[in-house]
């Protein structure tokens, strides 16, 4: 176990350094920094302090280890748009970003869980269908588009909501169900599989030859097996929706990671960039990291190995 | 193929097909031009409702602009976008996929890898910082996407190559003296082929989706193009008085898509493939 | 002597596919009866719509299932559940997925109990410490904190066993329960269900395609071919006096009768069990039978041939038998 755990942790790191590297030839695709940094209409003078000032005049791969060097020790440089210290902007935003991420989760599994096995019990029966057409609609469904719509209709139209920004958990209300919307097609379905598996093996049969209630059988021996995988894959899905996050909070101006690294984008502002896909990335890779962690303490096969 | 007789398969492909006429002949048939402003037409309400008015159908956009035209016009350009991402994702994902399922051992170890690392990257954010540190245009867009959305080409089509890989005929072919290339162009590659197709249209309706956020945020198709995202974002300051602004384009983004989705499920469970995500 | 299980007329159907047809038996009270036949010709089947346990989309009817004199045909889903594990208690084919993989042995083989027993989780545990030491599992307390998987498969047999013994039930149905499991791990598992049949009085209904066991351990023996009994009889008699052709063949498949060894399976009969659809009447054994006639395309009669020995064949009518 320790062992798996360590192998997994070293991927799981290099997989990081990765990362940094893409992250970092990212910004340069735009070609000259400087220019950029220095704005339409400015003379080639400024270019000039600016390139020195930045440090980028300096060979690519000097640039790239000064950079990962501080990066590794939380020091992402200052942002050109907010004057301020990258690390400060998403430390700030951060919570915002874990808040949505974490309710729209919770929204996610309370929603999912219930319709996949409610699918699983009635395989084949026009409740299944009615679920998996919701699946499909789900899955087709633009969240910002979505978002728009709860805006006309809960914010306008019924008053009931804030329309935007982040100002209390009122506010949050809107993007979480969106964003949980997001993640309900795909753990509604694996629950769905994972349940009709459990339903048709052998030591389910074993528990109806003992006589064990309906709900017995249901909810004590084919949920554990079912939700193995599908409490794994949960955290999976919490690093994709803080990567999907970006859309629903410039939608609902919510002031979190997202929006910064929108904002940040449209200005330009590269080492915010570079850090927010970073800092995303890791996040995603240690929740993957938890995933496989999660799978192997939860599933008694995996503990003793 | 056993089920792809079924209702879901059959609307879904009924859905794509009125789309792709649509696209491809629509443009020219409404008698208006998607980019010909009319300052003094803004606005005008589709004619079911009222002031609607019988010169355009699905009303004028903010600029005048005959809103049928546009979401046409937009079609097409959600249909090249998905197509071509495809194409491109397709190619380096069934590469990387044959590869490692074909060779295993290190190679697939490396296939491997490069796998978990896309995986690990947020594909909104890093195609938005694509697309607005370099500057916004539709080849753009297409590229970044097509760099971006492989993995799932690239899981399948190692899945199913390992499994064809220890079967006799493939055997049989080694035995015989074809090199490498030769087995994986003519053994594996058209028998992994019906599950790459399922990914396809599976892919499509995620690119799709994916290039109208990104025109949302700004970041995607550059305006006056009438990409659908793009119509929703123009559309978002007058929705609370003009709800169809958004729900026009919103409505054939969400069909279309759906419609792909469900050609891919009923491709899905006619060939057995296992997309995992 | 009184039947603890009485089946009569069983048939059951998925779709228009009929897996078991007309299918009657008795099992004494402590006696084993051995239900034989090709893989596929429905003893799983049975077995399992004996229990109410069939799958969804299968149809069961029948004259009746007298459980202990009592119709079980007619019991409600909650009857039929205090019933099974309790009563009437199965073991399986594969002891390798049979128990839950997430769940201890102890928490599995103590919750039988308290499912249909008051007791205590201690009792239950000493009363599970005393049954895996009956059936032969060393380390009894230790095992119970154990999953599945680290147990072998004749290991988790032999939980079975036990787990199905758990409530001291009057009936034990076995589905093949040594197919799985290697030569020696086999006999020793027959060994003790012949034992515990002794010491509990236990009616056992054992199935199995193996002929040798059959010799071995059974009192009764019902042979099966295409969904139907088509010869029942005490095992002495029916070895003796095979009457249906299908059993002459599977005697005559192994070497020396009467020196049956176990392991040797069935099969050696030229051509396959056919799949019974609606409509199909006359013998189902007629394509392969050396003595088919113009006569087997008609409904067959059952015979006595001999005290509790009944066979579905036309040739005691063509030989001059009385009806
Ligand atoms: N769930 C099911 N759905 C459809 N048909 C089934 C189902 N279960 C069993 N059958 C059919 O019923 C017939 C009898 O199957 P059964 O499992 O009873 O055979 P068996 O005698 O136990 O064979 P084996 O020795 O291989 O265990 C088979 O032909 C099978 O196709
Ligand atoms: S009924 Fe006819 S075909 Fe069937 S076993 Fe008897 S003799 Fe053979
Ligand atoms: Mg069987």
């Amino acid at each position: 176990m320790t062992r798996f755990i360590f192998r997994r942790a070293l991927l799981a790191l290099s997989v990081v350094m990765t990362v940094m590297a893409l992250a970092f030839v990212l910004t340069r695709l735009s070609g000259d920094l400087a220019i950029s940094i220095a704005g339409p209409g400015s003379t080639q003078a400024d270019v000039e302090v600016i390139r020195k000032a930045y440090g980028l005049d300096r060979p690519v791969l000097v640039q790239f280890f000064d950079w990962t060097r501080l990066a590794l020790t939380g020091d992402f440089g200052n942002s050109f748009f907010f004057k301020d210290k990258v690390s400060n902007l998403i430390g700030q935003r951060m919570p915002v970003t874990f808040t949505l991420g974490f309710t729209g989760l919770a929204v996610a599994l309370v929603i999912s869980l219930p319709l996949g096995i409610l699918a699983a019990l009635n395989e084949n029966t026009w409740i299944d269908r009615l679920v998996s057409l919701l699946v499909m609609v789900g899955q087709a469904m633009p969240s910002f588009w979505l978002g728009l719509i709860l805006m006309i209709v809960f914010g306008l139209q019924l008053g009931w909501l804030p329309i935007s920004g982040t100002g209390s958990w009122q506010h949050f209300v809107m993007p979480a169900i969106v964003l949980a919307f997001t993640a309900v097609p795909a753990l509604t379905r694996l629950m769905r599989s994972g349940m009709i598996e459990a339903l048709g093996s052998d030591y389910i049969r074993t528990a109806r030859a003992k006589g064990l209630s309906r709900s017995s059988i249901i909810f004590k021996h084919a949920l554990r097996n079912a939700a193995i995988p599908v409490v794994s894959i949960a955290a999976v899905q919490l690093g994709f929706m803080l990567g999907g996050s970006i859309v629903i909070e410039t939608v609902f101006a919510l002031h979190g990671v997202g929006y910064l690294a929108w904002e940040s984008i449209s200005k330009n502002d590269f080492p915010v960039v570079q850090a927010v896909v970073l800092v995303l990335a890791s996040i995603y890779i240690g929740l993957t990291l938890v995933s496989d962690i999660l799978n192997a303490l939860l599933d008694p096969r995996l503990r003793g190995a | 193929m056993p089920r792809l007789k079924e209702l879901g398969f059959v609307i879904g492909l009924v859905i794509v097909g009125v789309v792709f006429v649509a696209a491809v002949i629509g443009p020219w048939l409404t008698g208006h031009d998607a980019f010909a402003q009319n300052l003094n037409a803004r606005l005008i309400p589709p004619f079911w409702m009222e002031g609607g008015s019988s010169q355009h159908w699905l009303g004028t956009d903010q600029l005048g602009r005959d809103y049928l035209t546009r979401l046409l016009y937009g079609a097409r350009i959600s249909l090249f976008i998905g197509i071509l991402t495809v194409i491109t994702s397709g190619i380096i994902g069934t590469t990387l996929g044959v590869l490692g399922g074909f060779y295993g051992g290190r190679i697939d170890d490396a296939v491997l890898f490069v796998i978990t690392c896309r995986l690990s990257i947020p594909v909104v954010l890093v195609a938005l910082a694509v697309v607005g540190l370099v500057g916004s245009s539709l080849t753009l867009v297409v590229t970044t996407l097509g760099l971006l959305l492989w993995d799932r080409f690239a899981v399948v089509a190692r899945a199913t190559t390992m499994q064809i890989r220890s079967l006799d005929y493939v055997n049989a072919a080694w035995c015989s003296g074809c090199s490498p290339l030769d087995i994986m162009r003519h053994e594996i590659l058209p028998n992994i082929s019906s599950h790459l197709m399922v990914v396809c249209t599976l892919e499509i309706a995620l690119a799709i989706l994916l290039e109208a956020s990104l025109s949302f945020l700004g970041l995607g198709v550059p305006p006056p193009l009438p990409s659908w995202g793009l119509m929703i974002a123009e559309g978002k300051d007058y929705m609370f008085f003009s709800a169809w602004v958004i729900m026009i384009p919103g409505i054939a983004l969400f069909t279309l898509v759906l419609g792909m989705n469900m050609v891919g499920d009923g491709l899905r469970r006619a060939f057995g493939t296992q997309v995992i995500k | 002597m009184t039947a603890i299980l009485d089946v009569q007329n069983l048939a059951v159907r998925f779709g228009p596919t009929l897996a078991v047809r007309n299918a009657s038996f008795t099992v004494q009270k402590g006696e084993t009866h051995c239900i034989v036949g090709e893989s596929g010709c429905g003893k799983s089947v049975t077995a399992l719509a004996i229990m109410n346990l069939l799958a969804r989309n299968a149809r069961r009817d029948a004259k009746s299932i007298a459980f202990a004199g009592q119709d079980i045909l007619a019991y409600s889903d909650r009857q039929m559940e205090d019933v099974r594990g309790n009563r009437m208690a199965m073991i399986f084919q594969e002891p390798m997925t049979s128990l839950n993989p997430s769940y201890t042995i102890g928490s599995q083989m103590t919750e039988v109990l308290r499912r249909h027993h008051n007791t205590t989780r201690d009792l239950a545990e000493q009363r599970a410490i005393g049954l895996m030491q009956r059936v032969g599992i060393t380390a009894p307390q230790m095992r119970l904190g154990q999953y599945p998987h680290q147990l072998s498969g004749g290991l988790r047999q032999r939980v079975m066993i036990a787990m199905a013994l758990m409530c001291d039930p009057e009936l034990l149905i076995a589905d093949e329960p040594t197919t799985a499991l290697d030569v020696t791990v086999q006999a020793q598992i027959l060994r003790l269900l012949a034992e515990l049949k002794q010491e509990l009085g236990l009616g056992i209904l054992l199935i199995t395609h193996d002929l040798g066991i059959v010799a071995r351990v059974a009192d009764h023996v019902s042979v099966m071919y295409a969904g139907e009994v088509i010869e029942t009889g005490r095992t002495a008699d029916l070895f003796a006096n095979p009457s249906h052709p299908y059993t002459r063949g599977l005697i005559d498949c192994v070497p020396v009768p009467g020196k049956i060894k176990p392991g040797e399976a069935l099969g050696s009969i030229p051509g396959t069990v056919p799949v019974m659809k609606d409509g199909f009447s006359g013998c189902a054994f007629r394509f392969r039978c050396p003595q088919a006639s113009e006569i087997c395309t008609q409904a067959v009669p059952r015979h006595e041939v001999g005290p509790n020995h009944l066979v579905q064949c036309h040739l005691p009518s063509r030989q001059g038998g009385a009806q």
